[in-house]
């Protein structure tokens, strides 16, 4: 790697690493107690900062929203959305495919990053995982709600009844039911699993007895023996080595939703794999629009820093680019296969009513962000990585409104087309689904360990063990 | 020597993980099997020392996932193709290439259930008490930045004063007897 930073510069920022020119992933200087001090004082501290009771009340309000349109939806029926004939998935597909691919940076943070040893995501995978979870329970509500008669969402499961009936397992909707159900549980268990350590952690810092009991259960008894140790790592092991295929088959199965069926514009080979990236993209996203506010707000500069953005940034660029391939792709062969249909669903797609659509969605996801994430300086911008979060958020929400509704408001006859318009209830959820997002994780910064502290400690130069050294194995000298 | 009734053993506290796997490293040689380490952070290096290599884990996980992939094919099978079969556009009731997709996702669930608590299992958690929690330093320890090595009273070569003498030669931070 070559080195961009002049060795003995007096100005150089201490952030930067000398050897290697690259920003440290954690400022030097911490030790054991400092680093779990600093991470278990934020949920152990005895006064709760306004601005987070503040956040919450604004949070809950937001979420009532969310309350107040299902109640509505549940006395009325969906007919108060925009959804009908031709357009008979509308918003509730959108955001549900929105909301899981958001969760999906979290389980490839906590993951795949695992896997390949790549030990910066250590400061980030907690809360990405507490992401993906809220982004799960967000996006379980809409598959739920837009069922029709929601307390029948049972039905979906094969579970043994009076009526003799079964799921038909030939249908991609029912394996959305168990991709998303496998990963919803083990999202919460690899989750819970993670914090058992840092739940014994924070039982033995805690001074107040309610949060020595809440915490001492959570725990389960965690004394940190190092033969349980060694099962927990392989079993941290062998969970990452099971959500990396889950996470790639979850939202594979949810573009089979699509691909499955004979629409024009839905009915491609790419969609796996463009899915998929789509997803990533959108949950690193997410993760700089809670990294960047969070790591200010509690002062974690030092262990969430420069260098964890610089990274994120740049599996963004790496994901939208293939985000990118897969738009080119999808215009290609609408051409290439000289189907009048494909060929029309695209046109229709770009210079069709909705055409604006289309082309907002190449500004957010594609035009913005490709162009501006290759320079390392606006990369290690904290303000504009906040901005841009927004914008390819934006851009992700657009793609799916784009492949939802071009495909089916103008089908295959001309005599029934129509065009789709969201009505304020579908407004009202999809912006109450945000409330319950932030509420949900506005709970998980105050009580829960956001940082795995554990983890942390693994990546302090004073876990090298030297068998034949002195005192000395306490300094800190060098930076693994 | 006989077990001392009371005690569960003697603690040594140390400010480094060198120290402390050099210290486990010698009660092995010594002769010491009944012993374990306590750290906030896995450390290999004493997993090694204590000889401990295998778990079995990967084992219940394999388990797990094989009864996963096993029980939802058979069940989706089942269903579809004897207890509620459907015509579905002509395609064949026995349609094994789409029962692959809920197969593979519950070869997950349960590989991933068995791992996680199969892991709780082996380690005998959720266990509430323990008497290491008396040593008063334990708690103040063991989970933030000290490591612990405890030998423990049932070990035969256990014996109060020699191996009190023999964890100090160490160096340790201190060495507490734990209550039982």
């Amino acid at each position: 790697m070559a080195t961009k930073t002049p060795m003995h510069d007096p100005n150089v920022d201490p952030m930067i690493d000398p050897r290697t020119g690259e920003y440290a992933v954690i400022a030097p200087g911490h030790n054991f107690r400092s680093v779990t001090q600093k991470i278990a004082g934020i949920v152990l501290t005895a006064d709760t900062p306004m601005p987070w009771i503040g956040g919450l009340i604004v949070a809950g309000g937001i979420a009532s929203l969310f309350l107040i349109a299902v109640t509505w939806l549940l006395l009325k029926g969906v007919g108060i959305w925009g959804v009908t004939i031709p357009g008979a998935w509308g918003f509730a597909i959108i955001n549900f495919v929105w909301w899981i691919g958001i969760g999906h940076a979290g389980t490839l943070i906590s993951a795949i990053l695992l896997l390949f040893k790549q030990t910066w995501r250590n400061s980030i995978n907690r809360f990405a995982e507490a992401m993906t979870i809220f982004a799960v329970v967000c996006a379980g509500m809409f598959p739920l709600i837009h069922v029709g008669r929601p307390w029948l969402g049972y039905w979906l499961f094969p579970y043994p009844n009076t009526m003799n009936v079964w799921p038909q397992f030939r249908s991609p909707l029912a394996w959305d039911v168990f991709a998303v159900s496998t990963y919803a549980t083990i999202s919460i268990v690899f989750w819970y699993v993670g914090m058992i350590p840092d739940f014994g952690t924070l039982r033995d810092r805690a001074s107040l007895p309610a949060a020595k009991y809440f915490y001492g259960i959570l725990s389960l008894g965690w004394r940190g023996s190092t033969r349980h140790w060694i099962r927990y790592e392989t079993a941290s092991l062998l969970l990452a080595g099971l959500a990396t295929p889950l996470v790639l088959s979850v939202h594979t199965v949810i573009s089979f939703d699509f691909a499955v069926a004979a629409m024009a514009g839905w009915h491609t080979t790419i969609f796996p794999p463009y899915f998929v990236a789509g997803a990533i993209y959108s949950g690193f996203a997410m993760v700089l629009t809670l990294a960047i506010p969070i790591r200010k707000f509690y002062h974690l500069e030092d262990l969430i820093t420069l260098r964890h953005l610089d990274n994120m940034a740049k599996v963004m660029l790496a994901t939208g680019c293939i985000v990118g391939y897969g738009y080119s792709m999808e215009v290609f062969i609408s051409w290439y296969s000289a189907s009048h249909w494909e060929y029309f669903m695209m046109w229709n797609r770009m210079f069709g009513p909705m055409g604006w659509a289309y082309w907002m969605l190449i500004l957010t996801n594609l035009a913005i962000p490709l162009t501006t994430l290759w320079s390392r300086k606006l990369r290690v911008n904290a303000t504009y990585l906040f901005l841009l979060s927004f914008v390819v958020n934006t851009g992700m929400w657009f793609e799916r409104f784009v492949i939802v509704v071009t495909s089916l408001y103008r089908d295959y006859l001309p005599g029934s087309w129509g065009t789709y318009r969201a009505t304020r209830w579908d407004y009202m959820t999809f912006v109450g689904t945000w409330g319950l997002f932030t509420f949900l994780f506005l709970l998980f910064v105050r009580f829960l360990p956001m940082i795995p502290i554990n983890e942390i400690r693994m990546m302090l130069p004073q876990t090298k063990v030297r068998r034949h050294g002195g005192d000395a194995e306490t300094a800190v000298e060098e930076t693994a | 020597m006989p077990v001392r009734e009371g005690i569960y053993g003697l603690l040594a506290e140390f400010n480094t993980p060198g120290e402390l796997v050099r210290a486990t490293e010698a009660a092995r040689a010594e002769g010491y099997r009944r012993m374990e380490c306590y750290t906030p952070y896995p450390v290999e290096e004493a997993a090694d020392a204590l000889h401990f290599h295998k778990n079995r884990v990967p084992l219940l996980t394999l388990v797990g996932g094989v009864m996963g992939v096993t029980t939802a094919f058979l069940m989706e099978t089942w269903m579809n193709v004897w207890s509620y079969p459907l015509n579905i556009a002509g395609r064949p009731l026995f349609s094994w290439p789409a029962f692959i997709i809920p197969a593979y996702e519950w070869t997950i669930l349960f590989a991933g259930l068995s791992a996680a608590f199969g892991m709780m299992a082996l380690n005998g958690l959720p266990q509430l008490y323990h008497p290491l929690f008396n040593a008063p330093n334990f708690r103040n320890g063991a989970t933030t930045d000290k490591f612990f090595l405890c030998l423990e009273a049932t070990d035969p070569k256990f014996a109060i004063l020699e191996t009190r003498s023999f964890l100090e030669q160490f160096a340790p931070a201190s060495v507490l007897e734990v209550e039982l």
